[in-house]
């Protein structure tokens, strides 16, 4: 019943709108206006304009400076600091373009709409302006891109030796983190070793992998240099992590890297934000099948004395599941078992 | 020449005689009328849209609504919803594919491109038809197919192909990866090769006749700028898509066959495969390799379009002819020199970064000057508001809006957080998708008198226009914000996370707002085809235009012109010129007949152009006592 009432309103709504249309052809066609060559309407859309620069552009303005603290992520990476000045640098510059051009975009055809008395001026060309707004772009485009590729070359550069790793490895659909251990070295690794007990298909004959660790959170330290290296076991993955403003893929066959410096403790930003409840987060960003959205790891930030203590307290892969050293050689296993 | 005019007179004769024999099957589908491959190209276009439209509010109710009750939709979408009555999540991958394959390619680089260098290029450079009329018929017929490969896996039990519009291997080669990988992959596949055939015939055919077929004195320095965009565009076509299609062969390689191209080191589904050695990062070269200049494919056309139009309407020539044409060629080159800015965090080499992060800012140059050229043109012009120029100025609009968003993410070093978040959906959407969407549809109402002989109804197309563009900017505009907050693409739902648990009301907005847009359209549609049988009948000339498209009859035959094919004495932008009487001077207006208004340059070459008459018509008459 209640769907027929709509259909019947809709019904009717449409034949309104229909008898409306009609009515002001019938009546234009009367008037003569169709012969003209601009009519009232001309008016209407040009002021219109006027009215959508006004509107629209007050709306987007107040919203952003409204909404700034709540889209603007704070900033826990040395590199990120850099990035998101040179975004707001490219924010102000592109800003003036974009309130000058819509300016006039939006003021000329108020000012120059069709009058019968009046004839457009015929003006084909001027090279000097051309050349002018060919080169004035072309510089500013040049400092900004010079800027940003300083930031990118530092930002991609080696990362220092002494680096803290960790290893991020992407599959559908989480990641799993290792840690290298005392030595800071990872021990290799080898799909075709992949198991139920082994997910990340570590190679335990190496004697660089018995120490190593995994940790269902991301512990690193404040100040100090980490290294993430990262990988993928399935499909095409993307390590983000928003505060620490960084991105990379995770590429099944090819291992990628990223290092940064934390800057501020998870603890810190939770005072900083009044938010006792705040933690560093990693997403995914390369779609990668139905729980895309739903790769979740936490990042913790603390004290560089924090995380040594932390270190020490982790269990090895084959302190937690012995039945990984099987196959591997005596030698190994004894050391793995003083350990 | 006088013996190629007079040849051409010939075969008029003879289209003249065949079209009273045109059946309904050689006239409306096995058609080589280039106008009535374009009004097809046009309505296949409109059909795609509103499919691709269609499944970007399923996805919007989604996003904005995540908690509703979608069970109303089952009729529609049977499994697909959960039995709780929400989206399932696979086919929210699926739409989000569909929805980009179809928009870019179906409606865009088809719809668009497919639509104007068809019906446009022979009756604006003065052509009978294509130069080849029957590769022009296969090319829609291609394209057809295509089509129908591609609205068939829609419908298929595992879904269509869901691994995203780029479909990125290994998740694309993988059935268990995703089911979207399966039979619909294969039929994405077999869709997009016979597409990029379509595209390869439609563009070999545009490139010949645009060098070969122009008329006489239609000179490359007196196109309209319309066809150059069609010209460069179909440039980067016929140079980009068999890069895809090879990316797409070695693909079908990998799925089939066994081999590993792309694939290596992968455990997947409890096993280890055998694949190893290949590169996931080799397939996103291949694909952006005609990805990147196919934004310009998308873009270049309604750039011309608006040019077109935008120089009409103010009545004023388009500021910087030659500037135009230039920064075009430059779009042209650069456009396949910048493709790895899509991938600063793919894993490749950085310092390839550094080189495309040079090289992509260079390409907002050209773009910028475009901008500038149009603004000047503009300026004091004497604007007349047709449906076509407002949504002409509307285009700008959103060309800037977006452009400068690319500058953000052309530069390596900001992209690292903006890439693959919403500021890029936003970035897109503005630049290549309404931009081009815009253009496409200032094009229909700005030819839809030339096509069927009668107007669209004006005050329904400022009501289109008002909505449309205000509900572009709603949409979009707000999808910075979210990016800069670092929300994701293609995520089903941001609640899992804690930096993006917010803005469900900015998001809601937002599928409000797409919603009210997509139902406007439908006052397109209306507009559409009631004109096309009860429009009020067009004069010759409504737009008082110069092209040479408005000097055929009201409803041009196979073979655009009765008699001679006019010729070209001057460029297509003489508006407003001083001392003319009207103002408009048409290209098919001698400089010699136009004394009181002619440059000094232009008076030099009337002595020229009367010699060349001259020796034209003697020419003539000698051929016509041949005859006779």
């Amino acid at each position: 019943m209640y769907g027929f009432l709509i259909a019947v309103g809709v019904v009717l709504l449409l034949s309104i709108v229909w008898m409306v249309y009609r009515i002001q052809t019938l009546v234009s066609v009367v008037k003569g206006s169709d012969k003209k060559i601009a009519t009232g309407s001309n008016k209407v859309n040009a002021f219109l304009f006027l009215v959508f620069l006004v509107a629209i552009g007050g709306l987007m303005f107040w919203y952003s400076i409204k909404e700034f603290h709540n889209y603007q992520l704070p900033i826990a990476s040395e590199h990120g600091a850099v990035t998101d000045n040179l975004f707001w640098v490219t924010m102000a510059v592109t800003g003036i373009v974009f309130i000058i051009t819509h300016i006039l975009l939006f003021i000329f055809p108020y000012k120059y709409q069709y009058k019968e008395d009046r004839k457009a001026s015929f003006y084909p060309e001027n090279n000097k302006l051309e050349v002018i707004w060919t080169a004035v772009p072309a510089v500013v485009l040049a400092i900004l891109v010079i800027t940003g590729w300083m930031a990118w070359s530092d930002i991609t550069a080696p990362a220092p030796e002494k680096a803290h790793v960790v290893e991020i490895m992407g599959y559908q659909f989480a990641w799993d983190i290792r840690y290298p251990g005392q030595d800071n070295v990872l021990g290799d690794y080898d799909y075709r070793l992949t198991t139920a007990i082994n997910p990340m298909g570590i190679d335990f004959t190496d004697q660089n992998s018995v120490d190593d660790f995994p940790s269902p959170v991301v512990v690193i330290p404040k100040g100090e240099p980490v290294l993430f290296k990262i990988r993928a076991r399935d499909v095409l993955h993307s390590v983000f992590a928003p505060h620490m403003r960084l991105k990379m893929d995770a590429v099944p066959g090819m291992p990628t890297r990223f290092w940064f410096v934390p800057t501020k403790t998870t603890a810190e930003m939770r005072a900083e934000l009044n938010d006792p409840e705040f933690v560093y987060e990693i997403a995914c960003t390369e779609i990668c099948g139905r729980g895309h959205n739903s790769m979740r790891r936490v990042i913790e930030v603390v004290e560089p004395e924090e995380y040594q203590k932390w270190l020490t307290e982790q269990k090895t892969f084959l302190q937690m599941n012995p039945a990984l050293a099987e196959g591997i050689e005596v030698e190994v296993k004894e050391v793995a078992e003083i350990q | 020449m006088a013996t190629a005019s007079v040849a051409t007179h010939d075969t008029a004769h003879d289209h003249h005689d065949h079209e009273h024999h045109d059946n309904f099957v050689t006239k409306y589908i096995f058609s080589t009328d280039h106008k009535m491959i374009g009004k097809q190209f046009l309505v296949t276009g409109i059909f795609w849209a509103l499919i691709g439209g269609l499944l970007s509010v399923l996805f919007r109710l989604q996003l904005g609504f995540p908690d509703m009750n979608l069970e109303w939709l089952r009729p529609l979408l049977g499994g697909w919803i959960t039995e709780t009555g929400q989206l399932d999540q696979t086919f929210y991958l699926a739409l989000v594919t569909m929805h980009g394959t179809i928009m870019v390619f179906f409606v865009l680089t088809a719809g668009l491109s497919g639509t104007f260098s068809n019906f446009l290029i022979p009756l604006q450079i003065g052509a009978r038809d294509m130069a080849s009329g029957f590769m022009n018929m296969l090319s829609y017929w291609f394209f057809f197919i295509s089509s129908v490969i591609m609205f068939i896996s829609l419908f298929i039990k595992t879904g269509p192909a869901g691994g995203g519009w780029v479909v990125y291997p290994p998740l694309s080669a993988l059935e268990q990866a995703i089911p979207g990988s399966g039979l619909g992959m294969t039929l994405w596949l077999i869709a997009m090769t016979f597409f990029i055939a379509s595209s390869l015939l439609g563009g070999i055919n545009y490139i010949t006749t645009v060098i070969n077929l122009r008329t006489k004195g239609m000179s490359f320095s007196r196109l309209p700028l319309t066809i150059w965009a069609f010209f460069l565009t179909a440039v980067i076509g016929l140079l980009s898509f068999p890069v895809l299609f090879a990316a797409a062969l070695l693909l079908v390689f990998d799925r089939s066959f066994g081999t590993s191209f792309y694939l290596s080191d992968i455990y997947i589904g409890g096993e280890a495969l055998p694949n190893t050695g290949g590169s996931p990062v080799l397939y996103q070269h291949l694909f952006w390799f005609l990805g990147h200049p196919e934004v310009y494919i998308v873009l270049l056309p309604a750039l011309g379009i608006t040019s077109e139009v935008i120089a009409t309407n103010s009545r004023k020539p388009i500021f910087g002819y030659k500037a135009m044409i230039i920064s075009m060629l430059g779009i042209t080159i650069l456009s396949f020199i910048v493709w790895a800015h899509h991938m600063f965090v793919s894993g490749m080499n950085p310092f390839l970064g550094s080189i495309f992060m040079f090289l992509t800012l260079i390409i907002a140059i050209p773009s910028a000057v475009k901008v500038f050229n149009y603004l000047t043109t503009l300026w004091r012009g004497n604007l007349i508001f047709t449906p076509a120029m407002l949504f002409s100025i509307g285009l700008v609009s959103f060309f800037i809006s977006g452009g400068l968003t690319g500058i953000f993410l052309g530069n390596s070093a900001i992209d690292i957080q903006l890439h693959d978040t919403y500021f890029v959906v936003a970035h897109f959407h503005l630049v290549m998708g309404s931009a081009s969407f815009f253009g496409l549809v200032a094009g229909v109402y700005h030819w839809f008198p030339k096509m069927f002989g009668r107007m669209m109804d004006a005050r329904l197309g400022y009501v289109h226009f008002w909505l449309t563009f205000v509900g572009v900017y709603m949409v979009f505009f707000p999808m910075h914000y979210i990016g800069i907050a670092g929300f994701p693409r293609r995520y089903y739902s941001w609640t899992g996370f804690e930096f993006s648990n917010m803005y469900t009301d900015l998001n809601m907005f937002v599928s409000v707002a797409a919603i009210i847009t997509f139902a406007a359209q439908f006052i397109f549609l209306f507009n559409f085809f009631y004109s096309m049988y009860r429009g009020r009948k067009a004069t010759q000339n409504p737009w008082r235009s110069n092209t040479l498209e408005w000097t055929t009859p009201i409803h041009p035959g196979h073979g655009n012109w009765p008699g001679e094919i006019p010729t070209v004495y001057r460029w297509p932008y003489d508006y407003s010129k001083p001392g003319a009487k009207e103002d408009f001077i048409p290209q098919t207006v001698p400089l010699s007949a136009t004394p009181e208004s002619n440059l000094p340059h232009e008076q030099e070459l009337v002595k020229l152009e009367l010699e060349i008459m001259k020796e034209e018509s003697e020419a003539l008459v000698a051929n016509e006592a041949k005859e006779s």
